[in-house]
């Protein structure tokens, strides 16, 4: 009968899924010493984690895994466990964070600023101001086409937070001159790119930018565009399983003067993009 | 232009340096991939000759089924797959989550269906054209199965082929359960979701030119070995 080496087939097949199997999960790196870090697309594309975590990593054997993401998106992870430590530039949401139980204690770390970046035509002539309020107040009176981020992330709030003190209704004007593109900072600056859009980004992010066709800063400087990040143990109360002490370790590393330093040290193209602001 | 250039000359340059980068995504990316796929045959195949030699009330809304969830938009298999394995989740307890093993359950979510819904189409028509000589034989339906699995294994590594197709080349579901962490869950199409998203076009564009040589070689290769299978006489 036929059938018998099929048999023999599907049987070797459950074997070698097995062994599969086996291989996938054992690529986890059970062994490795690691902490999982719910973080932001600004740090990781910036390239400033590319700094800072080979040196953390050479002093500690701790290794650190980035998920990058917005800042919404990065507390959703952190509130439900799924992270060690929380590092993300909103600080409202992270006082918010610490004070329902989900995180330990807020640290400030650094800080960098947002600039209004968009087409060199500037037809909405926000060129040079200091004013972001203003600047925004000026793209909607001229209907300059703007693309937001529209994903709750840190940059989106800030961006959100100025429209409002601009008393401009931006969701009357969601789909017209005003894009949501519900997605990261890299993928909204493409779309502004595309656009000939203003945009708001973070200094980080968009000097590790590369598509900017004929987007420039237009404006930068404003005290208002300040872009505080804050970094915090996820609750082992809540979440039993949260690597305390070598996530708490990280913590300790980042605002210890040799983890300020290492921030302060990292310049792309000559000039810093975040400058350490722990004070004890 | 001058872009598809570039990103032509930036895949070149990645391949024949054998950049380190590089081959630690590609490997990360067959190994789930190739994973998934296994895991997928296995529970797909027989469910597949099952379905299409099984008579009882409600098979053809489970065909149905079946066929739709070949649709299954990547996002929502991620997402599922990310609300079951996240540490508030009912299988949070193992830490599965970020890791290549969370990778390897969305994609097998994503292309069970498509293996089990082809398969199923290949026995159905099988069990058309032999169905009478395996029965007159003394087979019945359940006998044959192993038999028309092996009858039809030239039609049946096109649908394992379309699986790995799927899975090679997706990025949604893998991007949410795998949170496309640098060494350990980057694979090739975050690294391309990446590349886009910070701007660096050609880059993207020459990971995307590597990918699609990728599944050149490997559907290359199944085809031949069909090929020299069949010379043989298998």
């Amino acid at each position: 009968m036929r059938s018998l080496i099929p048999m023999d087939l599907l049987r070797r097949l459950t074997l070698l899924a097995c062994a599969a199997a086996t291989l996938a999960w054992g690529t986890a790196g059970a062994e490795e010493r690691f902490i999982t870090v719910a973080s932001t697309t600004s740090t990781e594309q910036s390239g400033l984690f590319g700094h800072l975590l080979p040196r953390f990593t050479a002093k500690t054997g701790i290794a650190v895994r980035v998920v990058a993401v917005g800042t919404g998106q990065a507390i959703q992870i952190a509130e439900r466990g799924d992270a060690d430590v929380l590092f993300v530039h909103h600080t409202p949401s992270e006082e918010k964070f610490v004070a329902d139980g989900f995180g330990v204690k807020r640290y400030p770390v650094m800080y960098n600023d947002f600039v209004i970046v968009g087409p060199k035509a500037d037809p909405a002539a926000i060129r040079g101001g200091s004013d972001a309020v203003a600047a925004f107040a000026g793209i909607a009176r001229a209907q300059a086409p703007f693309a937001s981020r529209g994903d709750d992330s840190g940059t989106h709030k800030a961006e959100l937070a100025l429209w409002k003190a601009a008393a401009v209704d931006v969701k009357a004007a969601s789909g017209q001159w005003y894009r949501e593109t519900g997605s990261g900072m890299g993928p909204t600056l493409n779309t502004a790119a595309g656009l000939g859009a203003y945009a708001l980004t973070d200094r980080g992010t968009w000097a590790a930018f590369k598509n900017r066709g004929e987007l420039e800063v237009l404006l930068a400087g404003d005290p208002r565009l300040f872009n505080p990040y804050g970094i915090i143990l996820v609750n082992p109360a809540r979440h039993p399983h949260v690597k305390a002490a070598d996530g708490q370790a990280f913590i300790d590393w980042v605002i210890s003067p040799a983890g300020q330093q290492a921030i302060a040290d990292y310049k792309v193209d000559g000039e810093p993009l975040f400058f350490p602001n722990y004070r004890p | 232009m001058t872009d598809l250039s570039t990103a032509f000359a930036t895949a070149l340059r990645l391949i024949t340096t054998l950049d380190a980068a590089l081959v630690e995504i590609v490997t990360l990316s067959l190994r789930v991939s190739f994973g998934a796929v296994l895991v997928a045959c296995v529970l797909g195949l027989p469910l597949g000759a099952a379905l299409a030699l099984a008579r009882f009330p409600g098979r053809q809304a489970l065909v149905v089924l079946g066929n739709a969830l070949m649709g299954l938009p990547p996002v929502v298999a991620g997402l599922v797959v990310y609300l079951l394995l996240s540490r508030a989740g009912p299988l949070g307890e193992f830490g599965l989550l970020f890791t290549p093993s969370a990778m390897v359950i969305a994609q097998v979510v994503l292309i069970t269906p498509i293996i089990a819904a082809l398969a199923r189409q290949v026995v159905e028509d099988l069990w058309a054209s032999l169905g009478e000589q395996l029965r007159s034989l003394g087979a019945g339906p359940w006998r044959a199965v192993p038999t028309l699995l092996w009858e039809g294994r030239f039609s049946l590594v096109t649908v394992v082929l379309a699986g790995f197709g799927r899975s090679i080349a997706e990025v949604g579901a893998v991007i949410i359960v795998g949170g496309n962490i640098a060494h350990v869950t980057r694979t090739m199409t975050t690294a391309i979701a990446l590349e886009t998203s910070r701007g660096d076009l050609p880059l993207a564009l020459g990971l995307g030119f590597v990918l699609m040589l990728l599944a050149v070689l490997v559907n290359g290769a199944a085809y031949w070995i069909r090929d020299f299978a069949r010379a043989r006489g298998g």
